[in-house]
């Protein structure tokens, strides 16, 4: 570049590099303020900050990204943004699906608990069959061991 | 109280189901009689209990996976000893709950005996359905049979017996849908022992497959996927209580 090109040019840089700080802090504001209603929970809220913080580094920090881009091999510094942009979405969904998938399981547990409780209480107003909550006790002490609770 | 259990999984079938359970208390009236109604919107549950079974009313329709392990984990807490699954929609004949539990009792080494429409060759005609059907059900039993080392004809059978360790492994651990094929996985990975003996079925007398064909693809990909995975895994996902054996 030479320097007589390099005055406007980096004014305009400057300025296009503010309005992406600007779009980045923008993100962060967002997050912490659905975290703050309580719209987002902090462990799923963490991944979408990386990302805000993210651009805010690249942004504020002139040449990173160039330098990030060469040290693996990408000449066009655009195009390794791109790259570990697209990482990160995969990455994102595939939390989401297994989030997904064990919050089904749960879901399932609960549904097939309401299904056996519901039982037991038409059971038990039934009557001649008061006897049916006699097994009670022992069960509960037992399903509570067996059932896997399951947290992150 | 008996100390078995019939498991009957029932779907909008208010119009069969009756007449199934009718059948079980004639035929097998040492077996409690438990319906799962799976989220239907007819007057399954009604008729069921005036029937005389008792209901699991799932909240919404889980599937017949997760109604089944609903009726193991009923079975498990309220000290079951034997539980069989007998389709709501006329299919098994309760009559034959007695050759199941013969099995299970001349044979006290297993811990499932599946009825098999496709063990007796003479009566190959028997039950009729799609070729496309009867491919994917060879698909499977070939595979399985490779795998677990034994015969298996019916591996999409779901008139099938299981003792104390049965339940209580599928109280604990049971595939969500499509899980019969699956589930021979999984006794074949806790290492309980199962065979099949043949039985008769007939066509449905109401309602529709749990497999749709426009969804078959799905369900044989989704079935094979989990065999697969299931290949891998050595030892007991969950355990399934003191009562299985593990190497």
């Amino acid at each position: 570049m030479t320097p007589g090109l390099a005055i406007p040019g980096l004014a305009a840089i400057v300025s296009q590099r503010l309005e992406v700080v600007v779009v980045a802090v923008l993100i962060c504001a967002v997050i912490f303020e659905l975290i703050r209603r309580k719209h987002l929970m902090e462990r799923y809220a963490i991944l979408w900050l990386v990302l805000g913080l993210t651009i805010l580094v690249l942004a504020a920090w002139k040449g990173l990204l160039t330098s990030f881009s060469h040290a693996v091999g990408i000449y066009y510094p655009p195009a390794a943004l791109f790259a570990v942009a697209f990482l990160f979405v995969l990455a994102l969904l595939l939390h989401f699906s297994i989030v997904l998938s064990r919050l089904s399981d749960q879901n399932k547990i609960l549904a097939q608990r309401v299904a056996l409780l519901q039982e037991r209480l038409e059971r038990g107003k039934r009557p001649g069959e008061a006897g049916g909550g006699e097994t009670a006790p022992p069960e509960t002490e037992n399903t509570t061991t067996q059932e896997p609770t399951r947290t992150q | 109280m008996n100390r078995n259990l019939a498991i009957v999984p029932a779907y909008n079938e208010a119009e069969a189901v009756g007449a199934t359970i009718a059948a079980i208390h004639r035929w097998a009236p040492e077996f409690d009689v438990l319906v799962i109604d799976d989220g239907s919107v007819d007057d399954t549950a009604g008729v069921a209990a005036a029937a005389g079974a008792r209901v699991l009313r799932m909240p919404y329709n889980l599937g017949i996976g997760g109604g089944m392990q609903a009726g193991y984990v009923y079975a498990r807490e309220n000290g079951y000893e034997i539980a069989v699954q007998v389709d709501g929609d006329g299919q098994h004949d309760p009559s034959q709950i007695k050759d199941l539990l013969a099995c299970l009792r001349e044979h006290p080494e297993l811990n499932m005996v599946t009825g098999s429409r496709f063990l007796d060759e003479t009566d190959a005609d028997g039950y009729r359905s799609s070729a496309a059907r009867r491919v994917g059900i060879r698909i499977f039993a070939r595979v399985l049979s490779t795998i677990t080392g034994q015969r298996v004809t019916d591996p999409t059978s779901g008139f099938r017996m299981t003792d104390r360790k049965g339940i209580e492994l599928f109280a604990t651990d049971y595939p969500m849908d499509y899980p019969e094929v699956e589930a021979i996985m999984l006794m074949h990975t806790h290492r309980l022992r199962s065979c099949e003996i043949p039985v008769t079925m007939e066509p449905r007398l109401t309602g529709s497959s749990a497999i749709a064909a426009p969804q078959s693809v799905y369900y044989m990909v989704k079935v094979l996927l989990a065999v697969f995975v299931a290949l891998f895994r050595k030892r007991p996902v969950r355990d399934a209580g003191p009562a299985v054996e593990q190497t």
